[in-house]
């Protein structure tokens, strides 16, 4: 690509050469920090360097653009641009990794000329972030678009550098252009640049250092850029009384024996969450199920139905309780946990609050099945339960008395197969599990979209309500969708409208389109 | 002042007679005042001239030094109006406020500054916020020059010249009695470079010695006759003064050879881009030698006839590059050809395009386009075809992936839990329509909250709904910010809702300062200014222009109160507007100004508490409802390394100040209980140490009882 005739593109009209350079930011990153630094670095160079910006309301959280011309002068004053043109830059720099993408999309990355330096870090914009299911964007594809676009690419985790090294990005970045070469300045005059700023010189200059070295590429490529591969949850092994760990083996032992191998690593998974989360007895119930659904799966398939199993019986299983929160928010690693991230040291008192919200239905969920249910028969004695207990409370589970309490509701654990909960939540899965049952011998694909439809139920108190409510009404379409060959195709739709749709308007609509189509069916057949 | 010092900048503006200035194009500027004999200099901050007001506010020394007054004014107009002084005294002054928006406010003072006239330059610098990055509508200045004959200066965005045409601006005032605008883009006001610096001078004529002997002249009054008599004045005697001024002094500039068949005229502002793209198509050097003929207008208010003639004429074409629209100055100039006879062919707004900012890429192509009909032979074989690249097939996979970044409120903004309490209050009581106003809350209208249906101008949020003050079961709600409340707000908004006896709700959002244009001190805020007066609470004059329900929330992060005092004004029956205060310190400037002192006191020993929020992983579901009542930078999503998990969970980052809406939303909204608040005590009592030994011992116990009877996996699922 170097090998176009580079006064075309650069156009500089042969007498001069400019360097252009572009830095894209996310407000309230620095980038004007970095754009001060080039500037200072290139005069102390005896260059001339005229730097500009646009920093409107963009500068909170929106996407920022600095522009920097230099160009080795006789002491004429050049006519520099203040503004990118497309094609016609050396350098970009983004300080995320999807503000380079936004370089490319905009036309300032281009592979005869452009050394791309990107932090390959994400920082979500609000609608990846506010989607109910999942709405990060693709990560890896816009990557693959910077490595054709770019003459030259560098990327790695400049953020984490720069946390590491207690700076922030803006130094870390700054290193990176140093390394990267592409400006013809020694290294010590970039440095010299951070410590005539005078803030934070010396964890800048470390966040620096890293910057600069992995630019130059003595450190490995960035190996944090994909997600991280997962790792088998099961590998360590559970650790316990001896007893306990005996039997767990035997549980694993029934995954190898009784399950298909592409099923297997699902199972541990899940085994591991429902035992974690109740008992070893539950484990065994657990794996009971999947098994007798596997049976339905179709030989011929990949095992589609059997995984599916695994991965949402655990889930439904595993329901969010007052009992499990409890647990959860009591326990050792726990504490370890929220000391790492409030990076509270030794000497230093660390208090733990926790935002709690009961409302009655919790409250009845949590007494014994006949008694709960009693109480919930009576509306009139549930709304006074509820005006009892229906406020928010702070708790301090880092005092005894509160880490008593939440410990003991842990420890309810034991009785939890004898409460209202449970007992609400069994009729829902054996209801759901029969479904699939029924589905599936004459729509097989269907079933197992049935069986990932539970991804609809997740969250707590209203939430909750809202995801059952949801699930409900994209199950009412299966009698719909049973005899379609697109029914699975149908369903898997529907439950994607109904992850994204908060107030439930897209699904009335997606609904009645099903119905619809039902109606023609039958006007056909 | 924001608590933020330009100590630096400061510096600069006592420059002496050869010094070397670096900075930005607006601090030239002011600087440049100075030199130039500036008597009084007053304005509204707004972005990009926010950096003027700011340094000259921190420059009270210098400004008292040299005799000059400097005011921060209450708006736009109150800044225009303040150029009254240089009517009948021989005084220079200049105010600078955000265009076209600012200029709209100061409308009314400045034409009628402009009938009367002046006898002291007087300057108006005019920030123009014009395209990328712009947060207003898209409009031009030229047009409110055209209108009260006020010169337009636009100068080329090179700090030399910026500071030359600020002396040269005064002399033109001073020479045809009329006053100047500045019109500066956002480039060039933030456009880093360096000019050689001259002694600041002392005005001939300080304020303080034109009180002590008054004068007045009925004729520079707006009044009948004089006022007719101003009308003719600006055409018979000031206008030909200002083109002799403009001819004699070469105001505007000649580049390039002296003959060429075609030629190109531009803006000043534009030369930057026609260069680039001159020297892009090979017709130009570095240094911005050009082999096309040019004619830069500095002053693009009045137009020379006889200089543009001269230029066009002998030329095939003529281009003008004219940035926005309506095209003033092709039209213009047009007419100059048509009533000479001229056989010159004028190109604009084609190839320009009529709308929108003249990008390097606009430029590059418009020119070409231009050259390449008219003057072929100028260009190279490789420049005359565009090359253009090709679509690599990507276009989709980035446009699928690269998310939008609107504008939102920073981590920890108070505002956030006004508008998480309003979007509760939508669910109990539906929606309402919401009319905004100017100002950070009006980001409340972008994702996540996506509240509010119109803004108006400053200050007019609750005037702007002054239709729906009907009788109907939902009442309108309106939301102004502090800025706005004492720009115009007080009598525009308040002062109608009471006088029309209108019974909605309007809400004033109070964060101390005017925190959108950069955290200016405003009447009230609460901070101890050296040279305003501040700490006039927004409640006292709300009632006083006769509002009798007004509440005031001191704490905007208790969501429940703001939930339930929204409701209570929706829903009373008492009549009249229904006034909500809504009070906590922008977070910005709260942490600029507390965080040194809380590091400094733990450094001595202080004990100091530090909050910050998480997120228990193991029980967020993912969902994200705690977000859509949010949108705060550091309240993020991650992706858990967990087969059974399809979405990924909350997760709080480094970047949290501990405000507290994370909890109290996920308390009101009854959302989830996976929000936890550690409280991290710097330097604890000997009692708290203890009280903490204590509590690990009895919990740590008690986990590992428990730990010892489960089974524990490496890593909970």
């Amino acid at each position: 690509m170097n090998a176009i005739d580079p006064s075309v593109s650069r156009a500089d009209a042969g007498d001069l050469r400019v360097i252009k350079l572009a830095i894209l930011a996310i407000g309230g990153q620095g980038g004007g920090v970095v754009t001060d630094w080039i500037v200072a670095t290139a005069e102390r160079n005896g260059w001339v360097a005229q730097s500009t910006s646009v920093p409107g309301v963009a500068q909170r959280t929106g996407a920022t653009i600095y522009y920097v011309e230099m160009a080795e002068s006789d002491g004429r004053q050049p006519v520099l641009a203040l503004s990118p043109s497309q094609g016609d830059i050396d350098i970009v720099v983004a300080a995320e990794l999807m503000e380079a993408g936004r370089a490319v999309q905009r036309g300032f990355v281009t592979p005869d000329r452009t050394t791309l330096i990107t932090s390959s870090h994400r920082s979500f914009g609000v609608l990846e972030k506010t989607a109910p299911g999942d709405g990060i964007g693709d990560a890896e594809a816009v990557t693959g678009v910077l490595e054709i676009a770019a003459q030259r690419l560098l990327i790695a985790d400049m953020e984490k550098m720069a946390q590491e090294a207690g700076s922030i990005i803006s130094s870390s970045l700054f290193g990176a252009l140093a390394g990267s070469g592409t400006l013809p300045f020694d290294r010590e005059s970039f440095e010299e640049t951070i410590r005539e700023s005078g803030k934070g010189v010396t964890a800048s200059l470390r966040a620096f250092a890293s910057g600069y070295e992995a630019a130059k590429g003595a450190t490995p490529a960035p190996a944090t850029l994909h997600a991280p591969a997962a790792t088998p949850l099961f590998d360590a092994g559970p650790a316990g009384p001896a007893d306990l760990v005996d039997a767990y083996g035997r549980l694993l032992a029934r995954i190898e024996g009784e399950f298909a191998p592409p099923v297997r690593s699902m199972l541990r998974s899940g085994l591991q969450k429902v035992v974690d989360y109740q008992d070893l007895a539950y484990g065994s119930e657990y794996l009971d199920r999947v098994a007798d659904l596997a049976r339905l799966d179709d030989p011929a398939g990949e095992h589609a139905l059997s995984i599916a199993a695994a991965k949402y019986v655990a889930n439904a299983m595993a329901y969010d309780d007052v009992i499990r929160v409890a647990d959860l928010k009591t326990r050792q690693a726990r504490f370890e946990r929220v000391r790492n991230e409030t990076r509270a040291t030794d000497d230093q008192v660390l208090t733990i609050t926790e935002y709690m919200h009961p409302r009655g239905e919790e409250v009845c969920g949590m007494l014994p099945a006949r008694l709960g249910a009693a109480i919930e028969a009576r509306p009139k004695l549930l709304a006074w339960l509820d005006r009892r207990v229906n406020k928010g409370r702070r708790v301090r589970t880092d005092t005894i008395r509160w880490f008593l309490t939440l410990y003991a509701l842990g420890g309810m654990r034991r009785y939890r197969r004898a409460l209202l909960r449970h007992r609400h939540e069994t009729a829902h899965i054996e209801a759901w599990i029969e479904q699939v049952r029924a589905v599936s011998p004459r729509n097989h694909a269907l079933a197992v979209e049935i069986l990932k439809c539970r991804r609809l139920i997740k969250g707590y108190s209203d939430t909750h309500a809202r995801g059952v409510s949801k699930y409900d009404q994209v199950l009412s379409a299966v009698p719909m969708l049973v005899d379609r060959e697109d029914g699975a195709d149908w369903l898997r739709r529907l439950r994607e409208v109904a992850l994204k749709d908060e107030d439930g308007v897209g699904l009335d609509g997606s609904l009645r389109m099903v119905a619809e189509l039902d109606g023609t069916t039958q006007t056909a057949g | 002042m924001a608590e933020r010092s330009f100590a630096r900048e400061v510096e600069k503006l006592r420059l002496g007679a050869g010094e070397d200035f670096s900075g930005e194009g607006i601090l030239a500027v002011t600087k440049a005042l100075l030199q130039s004999g500036v008597g009084y200099v007053a304005g509204y901050q707004g972005a990009p001239i926010s950096h003027l007001m700011d340094v000259l506010a921190d420059a009270q020394d210098i400004l008292g030094e040299l005799g000059v007054r400097f005011e921060a004014s209450a708006s736009e107009a109150t800044a225009a109006a303040t150029l009254a002084a240089s009517v009948h005294y021989p005084i220079r002054g200049a105010v600078t406020f955000k265009s076209t928006v600012g200029t709209n406010v100061a409308s009314d003072a400045l034409a009628n500054l402009s009938s009367g006239g002046v006898l002291g330059g007087a300057l108006v610098i005019v920030g123009e916020d014009y395209g990328e990055g712009s947060s207003i509508m898209q409009e031009r200045i030229h047009a409110f020059a055209m209108k009260s004959q006020i010169w337009l200066l636009d100068p080329r965005p090179n700090l030399t010249s910026l500071v030359d045409i600020v002396e040269k601006g005064f002399e033109l005032s001073e020479a045809s009695n009329t006053p100047v605008m500045l019109e500066m883009r956002i480039r060039a006001c933030h456009v880093h470079g360096h000019f050689t610096a001259r002694d600041n001078v002392r005005p001939t004529m300080t304020t303080a010695e034109a009180l002590a002997s008054p004068r007045r002249d009925t004729n520079r009054i707006v009044l009948p006759p004089a006022n007719f008599a101003h009308e003719r004045e600006k055409i018979e005697a000031r206008w030909p003064a200002a083109i002799d001024y403009i001819r004699r002094e070469r105001l505007n500039e000649h580049f390039g050879p002296a003959d060429g068949k075609i030629g190109i005229v531009l803006q000043g502002g534009m030369y930057n881009g026609v260069i680039r793209a001159l020297q892009r198509l090979g017709l130009a050097d570095a240094f911005g030698e050009s082999q096309v003929p040019l004619y830069v207008l500095n002053v693009t208010y009045p137009l020379v006839d006889e200089e543009f003639l001269e230029f066009a004429a002998g030329k095939k074409a003529v281009l003008v590059c004219e940035e926005g629209q309506p095209n003033h100055i092709e039209q213009a100039l047009g007419l100059m050809l048509h009533k000479a006879g001229s056989d010159t062919v004028l190109a604009g707004k084609d190839p320009f395009p009529v709308a929108g900012e003249y990008t390097g890429t606009v430029m590059l192509s418009a020119i070409r386009s231009f050259i390449s009909g008219h003057a072929p032979a100028l260009l190279t074989d490789r420049y005359r075809s565009p090359n253009d690249p090709s679509g690599a097939g990507f276009e989709k996979i980035l446009a699928d992936n690269v998310p939008v970044r609107p504008a939102g409120f920073c981590v920890g903004c108070p505002e956030r839990p006004i508008f998480a309490s309003m979007k509760l209050v939508e669910k109990e009581l539906g929606t309402h329509h919401v009319a905004a106003d100017i100002g950070c809350h009006l980001f409340s209208s972008l994702p996540p909250f996506n509240i509010g249906a119109t803004t108006m101008g400053y200050g007019l949020g609750p005037a702007s709904a002054s239709a729906f003050n009907v009788k109907s079961d939902k009442r309108s709600i309106s939301v102004m910010g502090d800025g706005g409340f004492w720009h115009n707000g007080l009598t525009s908004s308040i002062g109608n809702a009471v006088f029309n006896e209108n019974d909605d709700v309007i809400l004033i959002v109070d964060n101390y300062y005017s925190a959108a244009t950069g955290g200016q001190d405003i009447p009230s805020s609460r901070a101890d200014n050296r040279s305003r007066s501040t700490n006039h609470p927004i409640e006292q004059a709300v009632r006083g222009v006769g509002v009798d329900w007004v509440r005031t929330v001191d704490r905007t992060y208790d969501v429940t109160k703001m939930r339930d005092t929204l409701k209570e004004a929706l829903t009373s029956p008492e009549p009249g507007p229904k006034v909500i205060v809504a009070s906590s310190e922008c977070m910005l400037n709260r942490q600029r100004r507390e965080r040194p002192l809380v590091q400094k006191a733990i450094a001595s020993g202080e004990r100091q508490v530090k909050q910050k929020f998480g997120v228990d992983e193991d029980v967020c579901t993912g969902d994200h409802a705690c977000i859509r009542l949010s949108g705060c930078p550091s309240l993020s999503v991650k992706r858990l390394d967990d087969p059974l998990r399809d979405d990924p969970v909350a997760a709080i980052d480094q970047s949290c100040v501990g405000c507290g809406n994370c909890g109290e939303v996920a308390e009101a909204a009854v959302l989830c209980p996976s929000f936890w608040r550690g409280d991290i005590v710097h330097n604890p009592t000997a009692m708290e140490r203890r009280m903490a030994r204590l509590r690990t011992r009895v919990i740590g116990w008690l986990q590992s009882r428990r730990a010892s009877r489960r089974l524990a996996f490496a890593k909970a699922a």
